[in-house]
């Protein structure tokens, strides 16, 4: 294997062990910081891939994913998070250990998925296709098993992370026009995410998501 | 006795030894020294003698042999081949032990008790003498039966008292679940064909959906007497309930004729193993480790606590067996032969050092009257004996090197790491996890037995030891210690020259499935165990154990010249607390507290703590296994409804009856016609 | 294996090597940590003159103490002896190296670890109990993440033998596996938990509630506590070689090749230089987890262990 793919298969690992840890993470800063590693390493990833197969749009898409995803979005998670004043999320549905071990269920499921296919694809970096379908799935099921609002955003973040990266390996970036629109909304997303988790602060006093129960008929 | 015997014959000498033994006792009602002196030091003889017909039984060719006995044209077959032969050795030179010390165990019994005590028990042991032997499914099928009889009658051999009562019923239900299990199985395998001979059973050739049909139903009929999971409930109950030699031999040996059966008929006779099988096992095999080590943790009973270590090491039997079959489902014999060997290896083992633990735990008893770890403390001064062997085994069970615990442990994970071979991806990152599964079982289980060992032996006495008001406790008695001693010597001998016993059993995985393991493994010679190629892997335990003894002792000496060897005695350090007691000290639940922290969702836990005001406080913990609510209550609820509503046939008038026999002579006359 | 007269010399030297030299490594990283503290050091050679001084005392054990608990010392030892052994220090190819592989490796420091938490409840007072309660708990996870990290190193080297290890690890072109990575930090913080170091116990407490591994040493005086605490610095050694043997295994000689040795030494003691200062750092930086959070971060150190693995067999990487 040649030095660049090489640093892109450490980099998925990375990006797969940020996964993992933002499942374990109870501090909501800490999983903003993570979040922002993830954009990083996606970031270094694109630009290795850009460099070693001399895709000039990919260079655009690198720069797009740092300033959003490393700079813009984790500004905006936190003053969020100051503002709401939410730093803990110290209960999830099930506890971490059993939490862990499923994501390594799922991590096996999505492997077991992506190996026929990526046998399929010739680019350089297709044997990270499966580590990027396990990131999607860990930051789902993160999304499930978190009980405030705002680590909900944070997968959804990530989801959108992996699925960036399992473009970028299986065919090397998307169309730089779906990348812009794709990036857009998800930065109108958060913006529209904070409007209503204030709104939910309102109504509820609290950020927790079962007090949204109230609201279905009885 | 004629010069050359073979190895059948003689096997079935020492059964027949068994059985006379077994009827002397009952002859010679009322004179227990007798049975002491004479009866079980014969049974243990005899025991050796079936021990060297099993060894020679493993190098001779398989021999065949049918005994007129049984009904008019199912007469007994027989068979002695390298897997029964290695059998017959564990079942004859584990009972030696176990036998001479049940002649020193028994030495206050009462007369009447021990001549019945000593016929079911010879009889016990030839019953599964001849489960191993059998050749056909009825003598297969009676041996098994009188091998669960006589044991229930072992073990409610203190019928009075009623919690002992419904472990014997427990243990009679799930036997005769697992029983009917099997039958099925081999009608399953014959087809119709009418020829329950095993050699019958092997030439049938079964569609996928049969074996696989035979292969669940032998697994968990054999699964049942084994004590896997789910049907493993009791087991916690039946071996505690027995007196301990009983124990020993039930835990030692009669879970062993269950692996036995499981390896006969699924290799054997069924033959085809698929991987899919062997994942099954895997799975099952890992959450029963899991399962009783957990358990086991919690426990402050002492039999009760080995009896769930047994049901772990079942689990690590079945998860060598289950990697074994994945490789021979995938076409890769040779590691397939390397499981097999892992998981029969660890079955020796069990046998060995289970028993001496339960030996062990009946000189406890028998000296000191105690059951209960949170009342022990500090035997190690007046039992020093029982200490040394009970320590011997504490360090085999724990899989420690040098001793033999760890040999099959190593054997297993050197199975796993064959994982590379395999194609399936999903399957090849499975069993690294199973081997993960193994590493934590063995990492609890060496933290339970410290407890167990620290709590009884070491430390200071817990409670005021309730024998006899000025009686001091004694150390066990000297057949206690030879039985002992002798499954020690087991201990080590298994431990430091394991490549004897690889040799042989590669002549079993030979001789079951045609494949062994790599010439490079069998000719590495005696110091070094070899299992695959040299420079893959190998272990010298002699050379460990030579050069730890041989550094401690030098150690010793050097330090003694260039120093000095001056000790002074005082008080142990207490912090500044001078109201130390002995009953500061950790208690058993104490020590499984860090356990119950980590684990907690996965027990039933009832706990009662004191509150800050309570005059008196009191801690009152129960676990409880979730399987008997989740699994057997509603299973016992929906079969006792069930019998209600038949029930309801009967009416108690005998018109209602005669009524019954007139609508089935009329149904008979209409369908008939 | 060479069981002539150079490898036989190559494993004598090797061995006393590490004895004599474990000490030292103990001074180096406690001058670190002075310096980060910014404290005036002590001198590199004063566990030496520690262990002299206590070598000298009289010994004081408790009346009932049974021989368990005069024997265990020297059976650790013993245990750390027989490692120092095995671990490719110096060179690989020692005669005693077939006879134990990374597996059997794990199993000695079992061993030395039953033993203590015995010795440890010998003495029938609380603390004894608490010291092998607790370092229990922290073995029974620790113990299956070191297996799980070295299983990694073994599945990329087709073996468990650690000179067919060092041997295919080292020859091989540089190449970046990120399951080696995973391995490599959870073998970190095995390290760490099983060394009795911060984060997960502090070896330099004084207060008996909050101590790990001294309270099972509490009741140890005069040689005996010399030779556990000889021990434990052959065992930091020792780990910290396995670590390198693993992770980097550059500059290893082979037995019986007498020209690469000083080569050997020099990489090692480079090695181990920053190793300790780097042990020396993290301990600064990191404080003490409460004592149920060191289970949390053991089943992190083995979740890694095993995503290391199966990043292996899945990404073959």
């Amino acid at each position: 294997m040649t030095l660049a793919s090489q640093i892109v298969n450490l980099l998925a690992a990375l990006l797969l062990l940020i996964a993992f840890a933002m499942l374990s993470q109870r501090r909501i800063l800490t999983l903003i910081h993570l979040l922002a590693w993830q954009g990083a390493a996606l970031s270094a990833s694109t630009l290795i891939v850009a460099s070693s197969t001399a895709q000039p749009h990919l260079y655009w898409s690198a720069a797009l994913t740092v300033v959003l995803k490393v700079i813009l979005i984790p500004w905006v998670l936190h003053r969020l998070i100051d503002k709401l004043n939410v730093r803990w999320d110290v209960e999830t549905l099930i506890n971490i250990p059993t939490t862990m071990l499923i994501g390594i269920g799922l991590a096996i499921f999505a492997f077991a998925l992506a190996t026929p296919i990526s046998q399929m694809a010739n680019t350089l970096t297709r044997s990270t296709l499966g580590i990027a379908l396990a990131s999607v799935l860990l930051a789902f099921l993160m999304m499930i098993v978190r009980r405030k609002a705002v680590p909900q955003v944070i997968g959804f973040l990530a989801m959108e992370n992996g699925l960036f990266f399992a473009a970028t390996s299986a065919t090397y970036g998307m169309p730089l026009v779906v990348e812009l629109g794709v990036a857009l909304d998800v930065l109108v997303g958060t913006f529209i995410f904070g409007i209503f988790f204030f709104h939910i602060r309102e109504q509820f006093d609290s950020l927790e998501i079962r007090h949204m129960e109230k609201l279905k008929e009885d | 006795m004629p010069a050359a015997l073979t190895p059948l014959s003689g096997a079935l000498a020492v059964v027949a030894a068994w059985l006379a033994t077994g009827a002397l006792c009952l002859a010679r009602t009322g004179d227990a020294g007798f049975a002491r002196r004479l009866a079980f030091p014969l049974g243990a003889l005899a025991g050796l003698a079936l021990a060297a017909f099993g060894l020679q039984a493993v190098w001779s060719p398989a021999e065949q042999a049918t005994l007129p006995l049984g009904l008019p044209d199912l007469p007994f077959h027989l068979r002695l081949d390298a897997l029964a032969g290695f059998f017959l050795m564990l079942l004859g030179s584990v009972s030696a032990g176990i036998s001479v010390y049940a002649g020193g165990y028994f030495r206050e019994e009462a007369a009447g008790r021990l001549t019945l005590i000593g016929l079911q028990y010879h009889v016990f042991l030839a019953s599964m003498a001849l489960v191993i032997l059998a050749d056909d499914a009825y003598l297969f099928m009676v041996a098994w039966e009188t091998m669960a009889l006589s044991s229930y009658f072992l073990v409610t051999t203190d019928h009075r008292l009623p919690a002992i009562r419904s472990a014997g019923f427990l243990y009679l239900l799930i036997a005769h679940l697992g029983a009917i299990a099997i039958l099925l199985c081999f009608g399953v395998m014959h087809g119709g064909r009418g020829d329950y001979s095993f050699a019958a059973l092997r030439a049938a050739e079964l569609t996928p959906f049969w074996s696989t049909a035979a292969f669940l139903l032998a697994f968990f009929g054999f699964g049942a007497k084994a004590g896997m999971l789910p049907l493993h409930a009791w087991l916690p109950e039946a071996h505690p309930a027995a007196p301990s030699p009983v124990s020993a031999l039930l835990s030692g040996v009669m879970l062993k004729t269950a692996i036995y059966g499981m390896v006969r008929v699924i290799y054997d006779l069924i033959g085809g193993v698929r991987w899919e099988w062997g994942l099954l096992v895997l799975l099952i095999g890992a959450g029963t480790t899991l399962f009783g080590v957990l358990y086991a943790l919690m426990q402050h009973d002492l039999k009760r606590l080995l009896a769930y270590h047994s049901v772990e090491n079942i689990g690590i039997i079945l998860l060598g067996l289950g990697m074994s079959m994945v490789f021979i489902g995938f076409g890769h014999p040779a590691a397939g032969a390397l499981g097999l060997i892992a998981a029969l290896y660890h079955t020796f083992n069990h046998a060995v050092f289970k028993g001496l633990l339960f030996l062990g735990a009946g000189s406890i008893l028998h000296s000191a009257k105690l059951r209960d770890l949170n009342q022990m403390g500090g035997l190690i001064r007046p039992m020093p004996t029982t200490a040394f062997y009970f320590l011997i085994g504490a360090l085999a069970i724990s899989a420690l090197p040098p001793l033999n615990g760890f040999v099959s442990e190593w054997l297993t994970f050197q199975t796993a790491l064959q994982a590379p071979l395999l194609k399936n991806g999903v399957v090849r990152s499975l069993l690294p996890l199973f081997a993960a599964t193994l590493a934590l079982a063995g990492a609890l289980t060496a933290m339970c037995f410290v407890k167990v060992y620290g709590i009884a032996f070491l430390g200071q006495p817990r409670a005021a030891r309730p024998a006899a008001a000025g009686a001091a406790v004694r150390d066990a008695g000297n057949m206690e210690r030879f039985g002992m001693a002798w499954l020690g010597a087991g201990c080590f001998v298994l431990g430091l020259f394991p490549t004897s016993f690889l040799l042989m059993l590669n002549r079993v995985g030979v001789s079951l499935t045609g494949h062994g393991l790599s010439n490079q493994a069998l000719e590495s010679g005696w110091l070094w165990l070899v299992p695959t190629a040299p420079d893959q892997a190998s272990y010298a335990p002699v050379i460990f154990l030579g050069v730890i003894v041989a550094v401690t002792l030098l150690t010793f000496l050097l330090v003694r010249r260039f120093y000095h060897g001056r000790v002074r005695f005082a008080d142990p350090w207490d912090c500044g607390f001078p109201e130390q007691t002995p009953r500061m000290q950790d208690t058993a639940d104490a020590f499984g507290q860090p356990i119950r922290h980590v684990f907690g969702p996965l027990y039933r836990m009832k706990r009662q703590l004191p509150g800050p005001d309570d005059p008196a406080p009191r801690y009152v913990l129960k676990i409880e296994d979730r399987h008997w609510f989740l699994l057997y209550l509603p299973v016992a609820r929906l079969a006792a409804y069930l019998s209600a509503k038949i029930g309801l046939l009967q009416r108690g008038r005998i018109s209602i009856y005669l009524l019954y026999s007139f609508l089935t002579l009329i149904a008979l006359l209409v369908f008939a016609r | 294996m060479n069981h002539d007269a150079p490898g036989i010399a190559f494993q004598i030297l090797q061995s006393v090597f590490v004895v004599l030299a474990a000490p030292l490594l103990m001074g180096w990283v406690n001058q670190c940590r002075a310096w980060l503290q910014n404290r005036s050091a002590p001198s590199v050679w004063l566990p030496y003159f520690a262990l002299n001084k206590l070598f000298h005392k009289d010994a004081v054990i408790a009346r009932d103490a049974s021989p368990l608990f005069r024997l265990t010392p020297y059976v650790l030892f013993g245990c750390m002896w027989l490692a120092a052994g095995i671990v490719p220090v110096l060179a690989t190819e020692l005669p005693f190296a077939p006879a134990a592989d990374i597996i059997a490796l794990v199993g000695v420091f079992a061993l030395a670890r039953v033993f203590s938490a015995l010795a440890a409840m010998d003495i029938g007072t609380s603390f004894g109990g608490l010291g092998a309660r607790r370092e229990m708990l922290i073995g029974f996870l620790a113990e299956p993440a070191m297996l799980m990290a070295m299983f990694t190193a073994a599945f990329i080297s087709g073996s468990t033998q650690l000179t067919t290890i060092v041997g295919t690890l080292a020859h091989r072109e540089f190449a970046i596996y990120p399951s080696l990575a995973f391995a490599g930090l959870a073998f970190l913080m095995v390290l760490l938990a099983e060394n009795a170091r911060i984060p997960i116990d502090n070896p330099t407490t004084h207060l008996e509630l909050t101590m790990v591994h001294e309270a099972m040493i509490l009741e140890y005086s005069a040689r005996h506590l010399a030779l556990i605490e000889w021990a434990v610095a052959i065992k930091l050694f020792a780990y910290m070689t396995l670590g390198f043997a693993l992770f980097v295994p550059w500059g290893i000689a082979r037995a019986g090749d007498w020209s690469a040795l000083p080569v050997a030494f020099a990489a090692l003691a480079a090695k181990l230089a920053l190793a300790g200062a780097g042990l020396a750092l993290l301990e600064t930086l990191l404080a003490k987890l409460r004592l149920f959070l060191a289970p949390e971060f053991l089943s992190g150190a083995f979740l890694l262990a095993v995503l290391g693995m199966l990043i292996h067999f899945l990404v073959l990487g």
